[in-house]
């Protein structure tokens, strides 16, 4: 197939016709998908506010169901793929191969969300994302996410397919780019975790027909978790990846060091496979030890590793901001940085949001004692805003910024608004996701309806700090979900009338990468003592101690429960 | 030389590290290696630990076993459902149903005494979230948990089902006494 390649005349990049159709066409259905799910968010927060408590139980649990799966699954999922895209054939500079099969892959995925969705709406598959078994959805439920799930295989080869032939055609000299590296990271894991969710899917898909006559409820829970936490290690590597390319789009930011970096991603491969676990840690069944080895990620590897890009990223700007010669005190470098600028600070916020809510948050609840304490409570999806909304969805909004003038050639509308959302979004994400882990904390169940248990004799009287918690998640969830729809607004506002840009010159021949300059100025040189980047150090110092204190409190508060044994 | 493009040295694996990155590694590695050792430590230090104790079982059987203990220890009947209330021997097994959509029976027990709790589920999964003391137990249909349970404060104790099993999750409130 013949195609041509244009250099945007704004980035330097250089798109390959077919990968930018497939680039655009991804980010769109995700777009679409996230109006979707942020429309039902509007029902499940205004639900678990107590004093509004609008859906009635079926809407509420039929609505959570597909806000859940629309949010964690095909937003982010579809975006990933146009991710891929870019960090194979646009970085790399060479065509996408097999751009057929990358329309198939896409094809499947949308029809596969499109079924999904039919399926949950029709009311009878209100079986929340996880669909634990014996409770059963409608066959089309899961025929729609394996269909989704094998189009998304799909376009993970077709990634894998591109870097052949990057290298076969010789369009980069050396190692591929860091950000690249990222990428395959989280493919290799995608695969992983797509193929264990292929191996329970279609049991459970054969259960709902009736040709499989039991699939067992703590197997599903054991392999639906390899493929539920391992596809949030696919969104991690890909957003860390985001957070690298946009430090080295907004600052020039060179990686720290490419063998620490990358290694740390090698940890996510080795490593991140083990998660399913700490989803089971209050589940009959599995043994103290294989608890223990799989929840830490064998000896807490991959938390490791995340620590480290939280450190090299930050600490990559800041090299880069001080070579620029922001360097009096420990901060000028981050004062000085481009706040007003949408894709440097959405990606800022991310990064802070995710490691200090996000992953403390996380660790603890991964603790195999400490688990107990949260398990289920609306904690949990405190947790995960944080890690996949502050994570993952604000750093795609970043990432969006720069591509509406590069990839999408318009104009942005409202530059002004634009400069507001990742602060509106984020922050109050920040505040809804503590809010309801102090919700959690007090005992508020996840997936529940009514706090008062419907005057059940037996019932919890929760004290009034959690209907206050409660309340405030509501306004904080109203308020995010008003700076998500900014979001949708500017970027299919843009798509639609923003001013048309030039899309730059034409080739009908790639035009390989040249060989990358050495820098003439060693990193070691700065500071005294070859200390190159002594305020993300202070920052991070910051982060430790939170976290050792958080993690102490918690053990504190263990401590103090019911004897168990 | 940035992220986006190829490394600049060939060999980028020699690049030495800085100071600051080499630094922060060993840190947090120090810290990873301590809250491993916590979680082992607090199995044998700690008096906090899920057991793991657990068997396969079937409606039926367990429904039996439940049965039993509560023909044995029944004190008094509670609610206007009748639910009874038992009150089994310190050190004894007790069991509690899960079942959409309550919990059965209510329990007493004794303060700083330990019983054995059976768990299971006769139909979906439940969530054993008990309160206000937050202590939360998974609880999945043909797998009967063993934990042993040492309640250490007197009172009157609410469980609340925190895994979602259908309409009527909201309402599915259990009991638990402590003398
Ligand atoms: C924009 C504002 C958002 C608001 C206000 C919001 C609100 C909520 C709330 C309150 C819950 C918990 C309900 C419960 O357990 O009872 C929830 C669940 C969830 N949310 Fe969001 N959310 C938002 C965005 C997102 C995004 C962007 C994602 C994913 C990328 C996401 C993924 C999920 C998932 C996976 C669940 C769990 C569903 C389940 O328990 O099965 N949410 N959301
Ligand atoms: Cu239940
Ligand atoms: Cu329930």
């Amino acid at each position: 197939m013949s195609t041509t390649y244009r250099t945007c005349p704004r980035s330097g990049l250089q798109f390959e016709l077919q990968a930018e159709r497939l680039m655009l066409a991804n980010a769109v259905a995700a777009v679409v998908f996230l109006l979707v799910g942020g429309i039902l968010a509007v029902g499940v927060v205004l639900t678990r506010w107590p004093a509004v408590h609008w859906l009635s139980a079926d809407a509420f649990y039929m609505v959570l169901t597909a806000h859940g799966i629309d949010m964690l699954i095909f937003w982010i999922i579809f975006f990933e793929m146009a991710v891929l895209y870019f960090c194979s054939s646009t970085l790399l500079r060479c065509r996408i191969a097999t751009p057929r099969m990358a329309w198939l892959g896409f094809a499947l995925m949308l029809i596969g969300a499109v079924t999904n969705n039919i399926a949950v709406f029709r009311g009878s598959s209100s079986v929340m994302m996880t669909s634990y078994v014996p409770m059963m959805a409608e066959p089309a439920f899961y025929l729609g996410l394996i269909l989704f799930a094998v189009g998304a295989l799909i376009g993970c080869f077709v990634f894998l397919g591109t870097l052949v032939v990057a290298k076969r055609e010789k369009t980069y000299q050396g190692s591929i780019p860091l950000v690249t590296f990222g990428a395959v990271t989280a493919t290799i894991i995608a695969v992983f975790t797509i193929t264990s969710g292929a191996i329970i899917l279609i049991p459970t898909f054969l259960m709902s027909v009736g040709i499989v006559k039991e699939v067992d409820p703590l197997v599903y829970r054991t392999i639906w978790w390899a493929f539920g936490h391992s596809s949030q290690q696919i969104n991690v590597a890909a957003h860390i990846s985001i957070w690298y390319a946009i430090a080295a789009i907004c600052f020039g930011a060179k990686p720290m060091s490419e063998r620490v970096s990358r290694g740390a991603f090698l940890l996510y491969i080795l490593f991140l496979q083990l998660a399913s676990a700490h989803h089971l840690l209050a589940d009959p069944g599995m043994s103290t030890e294989w608890k223990v080895v799989n929840t830490s990620y064998f000896m807490y590897f991959a938390v490791l590793a995340s620590m480290i890009h939280g450190l090299t990223i930050p600490g990559a700007i800041e090299v880069a901001q001080r070579e620029k010669g922001y360097t009096k005190g420990l901060f000028e470098w981050l004062r000085k940085a481009p706040w007003g600028n949408p894709v440097f600070s959405g990606m800022f916020i991310s990064l802070i949001g995710f490691g200090f809510l996000g992953g403390i948050s996380g660790v603890m609840m991964g603790t195999e004692q400490l688990n107990m304490l949260i398990h289920n409570t609306i904690y949990v999806p405190g947790h995960f805003h944080a890690t996949v909304v502050v994570g993952t969805t604000l750093s795609f909004m970043a990432l969006t910024y720069f591509l509406i003038p590069v990839l999408f050639k318009r104009e942005m509308i409202n530059p002004g608004l634009a400069k507001l959302q990742p602060y509106m979004f984020g922050l109050s994400m920040y505040f809804f996701c503590l809010v309801m882990m102090g919700a959690g904390t007090l005992g508020v169940a996840r997936r529940h309806w009514d706090m008062t248990m419907g005057g059940s004799p037996l019932a919890y009287e929760f004290p009034g700090a959690a209907y206050l918690m409660m309340g405030l998640v509501g306004i904080a969830g109203i308020a995010a979900i008003l700076g998500g729809a900014i979001y949708i607004y500017i970027t299919v506002g843009s798509l639609l009338w923003g001013k048309k840009l030039e899309p730059g010159v034409q080739t009908t021949q790639t035009i390989p990468l040249p060989k990358t300059p050495m820098p003439n100025v060693v990193i070691q040189s700065h500071g005294s003592s070859g200390f190159a980047a002594p305020g993300t150090f202070a920052l991070a110092m910051v982060f430790l101690v939170s976290f050792v204190l958080y993690y102490f409190i918690n053990w504190k508060y263990l401590s103090q429960v019911w004897g168990l044994s | 030389m940035s992220a986006i493009l190829p490394p600049a040295e060939r060999l980028w694996w020699k690049h030495p590290l800085d100071r600051v990155e080499g630094t922060w590694i060993v840190i947090a590695f120090v810290w990873c290696m301590i809250m491993f050792a916590m979680m082992v430590g607090w199995h044998i230090y700690g008096k906090q630990n899920l057991s793991t104790e657990t068997y396969k079982t079937t409606p039926e059987l367990f429904g039996k076993k439940a049965q039993d203990v509560v023909d044995k220890y029944t004190v008094r009947k509670e609610t206007d459902r009748e639910i009874p209330v038992v009150h089994p021997p310190p050190g004894s097994d007790v069991y509690l149903v899960a079942r959409l959509w309550d919990w059965w029976p209510i329990i007493e027990l004794e303060k700083d005494q330990t019983y054995k709790l059976h768990l299971t589920s006769m139909d979906y999964n439940h969530g054993f979230s008990l309160q206000p003391v937050n202590i939360n137990i998974q609880v999945v249909p043909g797998y009967e948990h063993v934990i042993k349970m040492t309640p250490n404060q007197a009172g009157t104790f609410s469980i609340v089902c925190n895994e979602f099993c259908g309409i009527g999750h909201a309402n599915m409130a259990g009991r638990i006494y402590v003398k």
